[in-house]
Parts: C-alpha cells; sequence; structure tokens
C-alpha cells in the first residue's frame, strides 16, 4: 500500500474501525452465554418432562433416535451458521445436501469409485456449490437470499437430471452404509460425525482468522472492507465453508438411507435455519455459537420425537413447534434489551 | 434476565400441560397400532385415516396415524418410524416412501416380534405380514380403456403425472401408457409431464402442453393435483368439450367437474377401504390369525352417470 499523509477521514476511518473492533470484543464476550444457560435449560426441561410423560421416551433406542435425527439437520444448522454470522442467509443447504449426496451415488455406484473418494467428492460438490453461492454474492453483489435462492433450484434441479429423478441404492457397496450407521459403544457414527464437524466448526469460529472475519463482516461488513480485510474473498471461503458442511450432512443422508433420494431436502434449510436461530444467533449477523446450534437443533429433534412419542396428533406437533421457534427468538431479544 | 425467566417458566407449565396429555394417553392399556403414512394432510390422506379410526372404533384399539409433509422426505418418514417403534407398539402399519429405506428398522420391527403391515403401497422385503393397496397398474389402465373409448379410439392424448419417483407415480403412468400402446395403436401419447401434484405447477403444465397440441383429444391427470390442473388448463383455455379429461382420485374441484361434464369422469381407489382394511389386517396379526400376503382394496370408475351410486359415493371425499 502506497503511503499518505493521514487526513481527517482517515481519522475517521481508523476511530470507526476502533469502535467496530470495540463492538466486536463485546459482541464476542457477551458471547451468549445467558441465552446458551437458557436455551440448554429448555432443552434439560423437555428431556425431564417428556421423561415423566412417557416410559418410552428415556429409553436407549429412543435416545439413539433422536441423536439420529439431529445429525444431519444439525451438520446443515452448523454449516449455515457461519454464514448467518456473517448477515449473509443461504437457503441452498437443504438441497445442496441432496446434490451432494446424489454426486457420492454417481461416484459410488456408477462409476464403481473406492468409497474414500465418493466420499470426499461428495464433500467437493458441496463445496463447489458454496464457492459458487459466495462468489456469485461477493463478486457480482447479488444479495445471498437470491443468490442462495437460485442455488437451491439449480441443486435440486441438477440432482434430479443426474440421477435420473430415481434413487440411486448403494446396494453393491453395503460399507457405504457403515458411515453413518456403523456404532462405536452403540452411538452410531452419523452422531459421532456430527459431534467431530461441530467442534471443528466451533474452533474454526472461535480460534482462526477466517472465524474472526466472518464476525467481522457480520458486525459491520463496510468497516472490515476499510481495515483492509479482502471482504469479497473471506465472503466466498465462508460460503463455501457453509458448503463443505452441507456436502458433509448428503454423505451423511446418503449413508443413512442407503441411497440418494434426489427428490429430498427442499424445506430443510428453513429447519437448520431455525435451530440456529433458537441458538441465540442473530439473523442480522455478527453473533452467535457453533454451540448455540447444536442446542438448538437439539431442541427441535428432542421436540418433534417427544411430542410423537406422546401421540400428540401431528398438525398440533406442528403447531408446537412453531411457538417454540418464535418464543426463543423472543427469548433472545429480551435478553439483549436487558443488556 | 426476569421477563427470560417468565419465558422459561412458561415453556415449564406448557410442557407440565403436555404431561398430562401424555399421562392420559399413557394411562390406557389398550392395543395401541400406529400408521406411519406417506403424507397427513391431503384429503386422500385424511380418507384412509377416516377409514382407519372406523377400524379402530370397530375393534376398540387405538391408533395414531402420522406421515412426513411431503412425500420426498424419506428420513423424516423414518424417524417416525423410529419413534413409533420406540413406543412398542403392538402392531404397525406403514406406506413406505422408499421401500428400500425402511429395512433395517422394519427388521429391527420383527425382531422385537412387532407384526409390519403395509399400506397404500408395498414394501420390497418379506417382513410385512400383509400390504392393503390398490392395483394402481390395473387402475390406470382401466382409466387408458375409458379415454379410448371416449376420444373414439383414435388421436393424441398426454398425461400429467404427480412425480416419477414413487411407486403410485410409476405404477399410474405405466399402466395408462403400456394399455394405450398394447391395445390402441392409432391413439398417441404426446407428452407425459411431471407437476408434483401441485394444482399450480400440474395447471401450467397442462396449458403448455395444450398449446404445443393444438389437435389434443385427450388428457389423463394421474392424481388429485395433477387432474384439477388439467381442469383448470381446459377451462382457462376455453377448451371445454375439445378435450377428453380423465382424472384420478377425488376431492371436491374434481367432483365438481365431473358434475358439470369438464372432466368425463375419474378413477376412485377405495382409500377409506386402505385404512380400514390396514387397521383391520393389525389387529388380525396381533390375534396371530393368516392373512393373505396382498388385501387388493379395489378401484372403480365414476362419471355423471354413478357419481352419486351408493357404490361410488362412500369413496368419494371433498
Amino acid at each position: 500500500m502506497e503511503s499518505r499523509p493521514v487526513t481527517v477521514k482517515d481519522k475517521a476511518i481508523l476511530e470507526d474501525r476502533a469502535k467496530d473492533k470495540a463492538v466486536l470484543r463485546r459482541s464476542l464476550f457477551r458471547s451468549d452465554a445467558t441465552q446458551k444457560i437458557l436455551a440448554f435449560a429448555s432443552l434439560i426441561v423437555m428431556f425431564v418432562v417428556f421423561s415423566l410423560a412417557s416410559p418410552n421416551f428415556a429409553k436407549f433406542n429412543n435416545i439413539i433416535g433422536i441423536l439420529l435425527a439431529t445429525a444431519v439437520n444439525g451438520v446443515l444448522a452448523v454449516g449455515v451458521t457461519f454464514v448467518i454470522i456473517t448477515g449473509g442467509i443461504d437457503l441452498s443447504v437443504g438441497t445442496v445436501m441432496t446434490f451432494a449426496s446424489v454426486m457420492t451415488g454417481v461416484f459410488i455406484t456408477f462409476w464403481k469409485l473406492p468409497i474414500i473418494i465418493g466420499v470426499l467428492g461428495g464433500v467437493a460438490a458441496g463445496a463447489l456449490c458454496g464457492f459458487i453461492n459466495g462468489s456469485i454474492t461477493a463478486k457480482m453483489k447479488i444479495p445471498p437470499f437470491i443468490a442462495t435462492l437460485g442455488m437451491m433450484m439449480i441443486a435440486k434441479g441438477l440432482s434430479l437430471v443426474i440421477s435420473g429423478t430415481r434413487p440411486i441404492y448403494f446396494i453393491d457397496t453395503p460399507v457405504f452404509s457403515k458411515i453413518a450407521m456403523g456404532s462405536v459403544l452403540g452411538i452410531p457414527n452419523a452422531v459421532l460425525v456430527f459431534f467431530g464437524a461441530a467442534i471443528i466448526a466451533s474452533l474454526i469460529l472461535t480460534k482462526t482468522v477466517l472465524g474472526r472475519y466472518t464476525f467481522a463482516l457480520g458486525s459491520n461488513e463496510e468497516a472490515a472492507r476499510l481495515s483492509g480485510i479482502n471482504v469479497d474473498a473471506w465472503k466466498i471461503a465462508i460460503y463455501t465453508l457453509g458448503g463443505i458442511f452441507s456436502g458433509l450432512a448428503g454423505v451423511m443422508m446418503a449413508s443413512r438411507l442407503n441411497s440418494a433420494q434426489p427428490a429430498l431436502g427442499q424445506g430443510y434449510e428453513l429447519e437448520a435455519i431455525a435451530a440456529v436461530v433458537i441458538g441465540g444467533t442473530s439473523l442480522s449477523g455478527g453473533e452467535g455459537t457453533i454451540l448455540g446450534t447444536v442446542i438448538g437443533a437439539f431442541i427441535m429433534s428432542v421436540l418433534t420425537n417427544g411430542l410423537r412419542i406422546l401421540s400428540i396428533p401431528q398438525e398440533w406437533q406442528t403447531v408446537v413447534i412453531g411457538v417454540i421457534v418464535i418464543a426463543a427468538v423472543y427469548a433472545d431479544i429480551i435478553r439483549r434489551r436487558g443488556q | 434476565m426476569k421477563k427470560a425467566t417468565a419465558i422459561l417458566a412458561t415453556v415449564v407449565i406448557l410442557a407440565l400441560i403436555l404431561t398430562l396429555f401424555g399421562g392420559m394417553v399413557q394411562a390406557k392399556e389398550r392395543i395401541y397400532i400406529p400408521l406411519i403414512s406417506k403424507g397427513f394432510q391431503h384429503q386422500f390422506w385424511q380418507a384412509v385415516k377416516l377409514g382407519a379410526e372406523k377400524a379402530a372404533k370397530e375393534f376398540d384399539v387405538d391408533i395414531t396415524f402420522e406421515g412426513p409433509e411431503s412425500e420426498s422426505q424419506v428420513d423424516k418418514q423414518i424417524d417416525m418410524l423410529q419413534a413409533a417403534l420406540s413406543k412398542k407398539p403392538k402392531a404397525i402399519a406403514l406406506a413406505a416412501l422408499d421401500s428400500k429405506a425402511v429395512i433395517p428398522l422394519l427388521e429391527q420391527a420383527k425382531a422385537a416380534g412387532i407384526p409390519v403391515i403395509g399400506f397404500d403401497s408395498g414394501v420390497d422385503s418379506d417382513i410385512p405380514v400383509t400390504t392393503a393397496a390398490t392395483n394402481n397398474v390395473a387402475a390406470a389402465a382401466l382409466a387408458a380403456d375409458k379415454m379410448a373409448e371416449l376420444i373414439g379410439y383414435q388421436g393424441e392424448v398426454a398425461v400429467i403425472v404427480h412425480d416419477q419417483t414413487s411407486r403410485t407415480g410409476i405404477d399410474r403412468r405405466d399402466g395408462f401408457v403400456n394399455r394405450i400402446k398394447q391395445k390402441y395403436p392409432k391413439i398417441k401419447i404426446v407428452d407425459i409431464q411431471y407437476g408434483g401434484g401441485d394444482h399450480l405447477k400440474s395447471t401450467d403444465l397442462a396449458k403448455a402442453i395444450i398449446m404445443a397440441h393444438p389437435n389434443l383429444k385427450g388428457f389423463f391427470g394421474a392424481n388429485e393435483g395433477s387432474a384439477i390442473g388439467v381442469i383448470n388448463a381446459v377451462t382457462e383455455m376455453n377448451m371445454k368439450g375439445k378435450i377428453v379429461v380423465i382424472g384420478y382420485d377425488s376431492g371436491k374441484q374434481q367432483i365438481a367437474a365431473i358434475r358439470s361434464g369438464l372432466m368425463a369422469g375419474a378413477i376412485t381407489q377405495n382409500p377409506i377401504g386402505i385404512g380400514y382394511e390396514a387397521v383391520k389386517a393389525a389387529v388380525m396379526a396381533i390375534k396371530g390369525q393368516k392373512l393373505p400376503k396382498v388385501i387388493d382394496t379395489g378401484f372403480f370408475w365414476y362419471d355423471k352417470t354413478n357419481i352419486d351410486s351408493p357404490q361410488i359415493k362412500p369413496l368419494l371425499y371433498d
């Protein structure tokens, strides 16, 4: 960079930058202890209540069922957390997940490639979609809502085209289903992968430059740009990271169903976003945690499972979940106001 | 923070109400049979549910009826099946979305000694003791016969199907297409499109097809949404009387279209019968009675002339 005399404008920018840093630091520190405790407490309360209500709820098999039901949505939600913290949104996570699972099917079942290549290929397919999302948003300046809405449709259509609109089965490669459904000490691998992914995501978000810039973009993108951050490049990186998680979710989904289901996926983005929001990540960007998202994902699945176990009519299950989403976000707003 | 506590308290109270509700459900020591369906909000599934409830009352058992929001949500259905199994039911009835994907859970059911009853569509497995379903291939072939008769055994026809992945979609499409190809060489199928069972999407598809084929003489909609799409297209393009429309299933709009002559007629399954037979078969399986591998729940052609007949009327739903 060329050196030039410091002007008034520069000073203002520097001050702004300092302010933003302070804001950033504060948002990192007030890192939602209250919200997390509240969300976690709600989760525990739900768990206790359902256990009291039905002897079948707290059984090992049912708990495993809940964990499995959380795994895929959880991985999606963890990925989209990054994007939401930047103040963006990714509506394509569900169908990109499907696209990744179809590509895994193509690699393993159609092309007979080794399973590891299929898995990596699936994740790479997700990463590619994320990369395109990021590029469209950053370089073409198309709002993420629109860019990812387009990607949602593209991925959905391509999944159908590539698979020939039929599910691709992994019948010839029985090992593939072990990726999600094999188990260690009775805990299915899908669940372990989910926890592993969440821990890695949490480390990325809190300990790396990528994580810091994720918050910086969400707090004040302009300030980030002025303080010399290559906003476009980091944005692309963050969307790509989100895509990697969608790809991973796709591999998990394919392994769990022992098939790539090309028509699946739409609507999953909203569940993932709901989990993120319940977990205290603000849709306006700048704050959020992975732990919150994980708890949010569990709240959704414990609730769904518990209501099913209690034989609550399905129509009412949906109503209750909707109420909880609103209540959770309202609790978050109140917490913010209190500060 | 005070308010946050208040919210937590509300959640607790809400939860306690649920507990009470749950306690009531648990209190009864009766035979319990969960039905895991392909959907629950379509009128068709509501009719299946009605039949299941009728049987539940008759045989004095408890049932629940659940299904995912869309027929592509294979994994959601598996979660539902898993939860249902956790409740240790005496038997379970399932309309599988992907028959291969549910097999591990069916094996779990088998290991636990829970008999599985298939309904609406079969599973590629020996585990279900029986399946109560419509023979969709034969039903769509009947639609083809009626179509041929109504257009004078020659000319162009088109088809809109709900999807190309589900068993019913494939069976109805193939049943119709194969019958036309085998028996009516002078009839040409000019287009087959898929509208997801969505009324609006099917309407647009049907309009495009009618535009592209001005000599079109007949149109088959392979489920309720597809058929309504075709009706809408014919109305919007003022082609009433020029195109013979044949539908599938019922519902208020289709019934009205048949009464007004906009639609020549439709195939109805027996959704109430499907639900009824599923629960009845489950009860019989619990008692250890022998069941046939397939229970054909039947299908019928209905048009203006027999829509109010005692044979047809009870099978139609609004």
